[in-house]
């Protein structure tokens, strides 16, 4: 029989103030085990803790029962004051009556009835605890980074100056990600390529940096500290490491019309092509869906010209199996499709494009070489409409836009209308916004200047309709302070469309068990104090897969993400959860459901030999499950029909007691 | 009547045990009466020449006996397998429950097999033969003084009419022709239970469930039911010493075994067809493999060995748990 403590935390009043704290402690005095009961205005207080352990020596206890806030704030706490005090850790069960009690509740009455019955479930647990005592895992020292944009750059080279091996994986044929693609960056206008480029240099550089660009991650199994991932290099028909980067190829190809997505499609890139003139690798790619030698066999065009015979027109995806200890998601964003912004007309008009697509037409890599003309005729605009959250914080419109900020367009769009007015102070410039949120260290001087010294003028209201009208673009918005409707005859429209995670974020969560919010975003471990850790253990955040940022904190998180990393691969060991599953070999019919719904791979089959009742000797088929790969998800458990795989620290018959408590 | 003849799977069963291919032969003995039917071992020329059966009242599926005969036995057996047993065959077969090269499979074509509870509603009590005829069944009771000629269709089992296989998805040698997978209308019975409101799909349940007598039968035929020890028979499991403490109990019985074999019963309707109590077990368990269908795409349990089935798998594409909740499906 147990000798159970029951502690009661006020947690001030948050607890407190909505549950009779000494009623639950009253209550559960009485239930089976419990030898002393007790409350205290925080628990979790140094004063808190030695009530406990001090309980414990006077009352002989061997369980401890802490009614208080959830387990993911307290548990460990709790847990060494029971190390402390001389007890098993795995002795300890919180009762959550904070988030899940009082938080939730507003009278006293039910808030307290409530709290006593969380209490007693989980007094009925500690009951059939038993002590449990961890294993090691050793710590894989090298770490994966998915995304090579600004965000996955800064977080590789954070590691690698830590001494720790970091491979990226990056979709697409370069690193850079989408700054390499804009052409000024706010608040000090310097030019994104001269900040960045040197920092893709330094990767490519780094003997500690591999790059896997062109490939994707296919597959990760294992856990925190051993990852196994499987990379698909896909097939570019180039042979990277011979291919020196000159370019002849790109300018022989005879397939001249494929839209070149680096420029958003606004130009054309050949068949084969290099993304832009700093890719790192500086490597050629074959378009397989444009390639005429890889379509019809009709061409070699490339392999006759590369003096270095680096194509291949046959070469294959390629697997690579890899182990890591960390994974750092920076996956990035995209602006949203404006397919249904029909009012904006950017499907009837050339020259309704959206700011990434400015970014490009400013760019002096760009299709224009940087001059300021508009796709449809190449003239320069003389009278430019900004629109402002096209998509964003559009709760009325969630089926086609996004309920929350994109945080980042009031300040490029600032840096557009300003750069315009800079070189072509001919031009008038008009920007139309819901608010204008500059909030951050120069922002909001930097927009001030854009409307002061550099007269754009900003209007509060919304563009309800540009309809395209001979040349023009014919712009009708309303003016919410002046509280008249405009009608500006404008020659381009620029659309800050809002940012979305990037599509390759949802599957690659599954793959993680990494969980994300409804709008794909990765979510943190705590929104506050955790926020580049994914709740699943050896999963970090960079960037904007966890929520629209701008460079400067994209940045800061990255480099955050990175420190966690290092403290994670600097140990050598990690202590492991001794809450793994067993199988119990009797009972056991070896008939392999608990093996396919593992996600960890940690179960496997052996035939082994049994000394049966009748004193013969049976071969059967049975489970084994390998304690330092099992995650202890309890999936093997539910899926058993013999009850013979079991939980430690969550075992079938402690949830069944917590359920019985709670419906007696 | 039955394509085959029983004369023809005789033959075959002693030249296999004669020619010592197998050491024992799993096939049907006459039990008190005749159309009870049971499941036996032969080891014996004669006794195969007085006392195997085949006819139309050749009801049991003998996959789940493999699990314990296969143990208990050196050498071969044969099994005679009806196109619907080789699901619970194959079944089996994936969860590693019987030594495949310990058996040698039969099979023969089936056309379907009587309910004798249909066949007394029909000719009443007191059934004391019946002959297999081109059309049907020529009976004799105690009580007429007539044979009296039943047409087969109207006293065939539910299972029957429904068949959703005549095709032999395993065996080592077959007698007859090869069949092909019916069209089956066996999900309508479903179909109309799942229209109910929730009280009446309650009460009709409740009229059901509540007759259930704890007799165990339905478990102990189920050829998903081959647990080294069932939960139901284990005093730590948690639910064992539940299931005959009060009336909901029963419900809680059946419930927890139709969620036990999700995914993994064939559909052989044999809990129904042993069911002293007349209950339509089956629907529990078509209920999930209607389910399944809808959420995850067609799937057979038993179809093939080694299947995945959707509730011990995943794919990228499949349902988000809300789905399923809120009753959306792909299909």
């Amino acid at each position: 029989m147990q000798r159970i403590g029951v502690f009661v935390c006020w947690c001030g009043s948050n607890i407190a103030g909505t549950v009779d704290v000494q009623a639950v402690s009253d209550a559960l005095r009485n239930e089976p085990g419990v030898v002393f009961s007790t409350n205290y205005q925080y628990m979790c207080s140094q004063a808190g803790q030695d009530i406990i352990i001090q309980a414990v020596k006077e009352h002989n206890l061997t369980g401890i029962v802490v009614c208080s806030c959830s387990p993911r704030m307290h548990e460990a706490t709790f847990r060494k004051t029971a190390a402390a005090a001389g007890l098993n850790p795995y002795m300890v069960e919180i009762a959550n009556i904070r988030e899940q009690c009082s938080w939730v509740h507003k009278d006293m009455a039910s808030g307290t009835e409530k709290a006593i019955i969380l209490g007693k479930a989980a007094v009925a647990k500690v009951n059939l605890n038993a002590p449990l005592t961890p294993g090691e895992t050793p710590v894989t020292k090298r770490a994966l980074v998915i995304g090579g944009g600004i965000a996955g750059i800064q977080t590789a080279l954070d590691i690698a100056d830590a001494g720790f091996p970091v491979d990226i994986v990056e979709k697409n044929p370069t690193i850079g990600g989408k700054m390499a693609q804009l052409d000024k960056t706010f608040p000090t206008l310097d030019c994104a390529a001269c900040i960045l480029t040197p920092k893709m240099v330094d990767v490519a550089q780094n003997d500690n940096i591999r790059i896997f660009s062109y490939s994707e991650v296919e597959d990760i199994k294992g856990f925190v500290g051993n990852f196994d991932v499987k990379i698909r290099k896909k097939a570019r028909f180039v042979k990277e490491d011979i291919c020196t980067g000159c370019g002849l190829c790109t300018e022989k190809c005879p397939v001249r019309k494929v839209p070149n997505e680096f420029n958003l499609g606004m130009d054309n890139r050949r068949a084969i092509y290099i993304p832009f003139a700093q890719a790192v690798p500086k490597v050629a790619t074959i378009d397989p869906d444009a390639c005429n030698m890889l379509k019809s066999g009709k061409c070699g065009v490339c392999s006759k010209v590369c003096t270095a015979g680096a194509i291949d027109y046959k070469q294959q995806d390629e697997i690579l199996d890899e182990k890591y200890g960390a994974i750092v998601v920076a996956t990035g964003f995209n602006p949203i499709s404006m397919d249904k912004f029909d009012e904006y007309a950017y499907n009837q008009s050339k020259d309704v494009i959206t700011s990434l697509e400015f970014e490009r037409l400013t760019n002096a890599a760009g299709p224009t070489q940087g001059k300021l003309l508009r796709p449809s005729d190449l003239k320069h605009p003389h009278t430019i409409v900004f629109v402002q959250c096209v998509g964003s914080r559009c709760a009325s419109c969630a089926e086609k836009g996004k309920e929350y900020c994109s945080k980042i367009c009031c300040m490029y769009t600032a840096k557009h209308a300003m750069l315009i007015r800079d070189k072509y102070p001919d031009t008038e410039v008009y920007v139309f916004y819901i608010d204008v949120r500059t909030p951050g260290k120069n922002f909001d001087e930097f927009y001030r200047r854009a409307v002061e010294e550099y007269g754009v003028k900003y209007i509060k209201g919304m563009v309800g309709k540009v309809v395209p009208e001979g040349d023009k673009l014919k712009v009708q918005a309303s003016d919410l302070i002046a509280g008249k409707q405009l009608h500006i005859d404008a020659d381009l429209v620029v659309l800050a469309a809002a940012i979305e995670p990037d599509k390759s974020a949802r599957p690659l969560a599954t793959m993680l068990t990494a969980s994300m919010d409804t709008n794909d975003f990765f979510t943190e471990a705590h929104p506050k104090l955790r926020p580049v850790e994914s709740p699943t253990a050896g999963v970090f955040l960079s960037g904007a897969c966890q929520g629209p940022k701008d460079i400067p904190e994209t940045v800061s998180q990255a480099s955050a993400a990175a420190a966690k990393v290092i403290g994670l691969l600097v140990k050598d060991k990690l202590t492991g959860n001794p809450c793994v599953a067993s199988a119990n070999e009797m009972m056991c019919n070896g008939c392999s459901t608990c093996e396919r719904v593992c996600p960890y791979g940690a179960i496997t089959y052996i035939d082994k030999e049994f000394r049966m009742p009748d004193r013969t000797v049976a071969t059967r088929r049975v489970a084994q499950v390998n304690p330092a790969v099992c995650q202890g998800c309890g999936a093997c458990t539910v899926a058993c029909m013999s009850g013979a795989m079991d939980l430690r620290g969550f075992m079938s018959s402690q949830i069944i007691a917590e359920v019985d408590a709670i419906c007696k | 009547m039955q394509k085959i003849n029983r004369d023809v799977l005789i033959d075959r069963a002693i030249s296999l045990l004669n020619s010592g291919q197998v050491s024992s032969v799993l096939g049907w003995r006459q039990g008190e009466f005749f159309y009870d039917v049971t499941p036996a071992v032969f080891t014996d020329e004669n006794d195969i020449r007085e006392n195997f059966v085949w006819n139309d009242f050749c009801g049991a599926n003998f996959s789940k006996y493999l699990v314990s005969k296969t143990k208990a036995s050196d050498g071969k057996i044969l099994v005679f397998l009806k196109p619907c047993d080789t699901y619970s065959f194959n079944q089996l077969l994936t969860e590693h429950r019987f030594d495949r090269e310990k058996v040698y499979v039969i099979g023969i074509p089936c056309e379907g097999m009587v309910d004798t509870g249909k066949l007394k509603a029909q000719v009443g009590d007191g059934l004391v033969s019946a002959q297999s005829t081109e059309e049907g069944l020529l009976v004799t009771t105690l009580y007429s003084d007539e044979p009296v000629n039943v047409d087969i269709k109207s006293v065939l089992a539910e299972r029957c009419i429904n068949c959703k296989s005549k095709k032999h998805v395993a065996y080592d040698e077959l007698l007859g022709d090869e069949g092909q997978i019916e069209d089956s209308d066996r999900f309508d019975e479903v179909a109309r239970i799942e229209a109910m409101s929730p009280d009446e799909r309650f009460a009709f349940w409740q009229g059901e469930l509540s007759r259930c007598i704890r007799c165990n039968a339905c478990r102990d035929v189920c050829p998903a039911c081959t647990c080294e020890k069932c939960v139901f028979d284990n005093p730590v499991s948690g639910v064992e010493n539940k299931a005959p403490v009060n009336s909901f109990e029963e419900k809680m019985f059946h419930i927890i075994r139709a969620f036990h074999v999700a995914g993994r019963c064939t559909d052989c309707g044999e809990c129904s067809r042993v069911c002293p109590q007349n209950i339509p077990l089956h629907l529990l368990n078509r209920k999930f493999i209607k389910d399944i269908n809808g959420f995850y795409g067609e799937y057979q349990a038993g179809e093939c060995v080694g299947s995945r089935a959707p509730l011990v798998d995943y794919n990228l594409e499949d349902l988000e748990a809300s789905d399923v909740f809120e009753g959306r499906d792909t299909q």
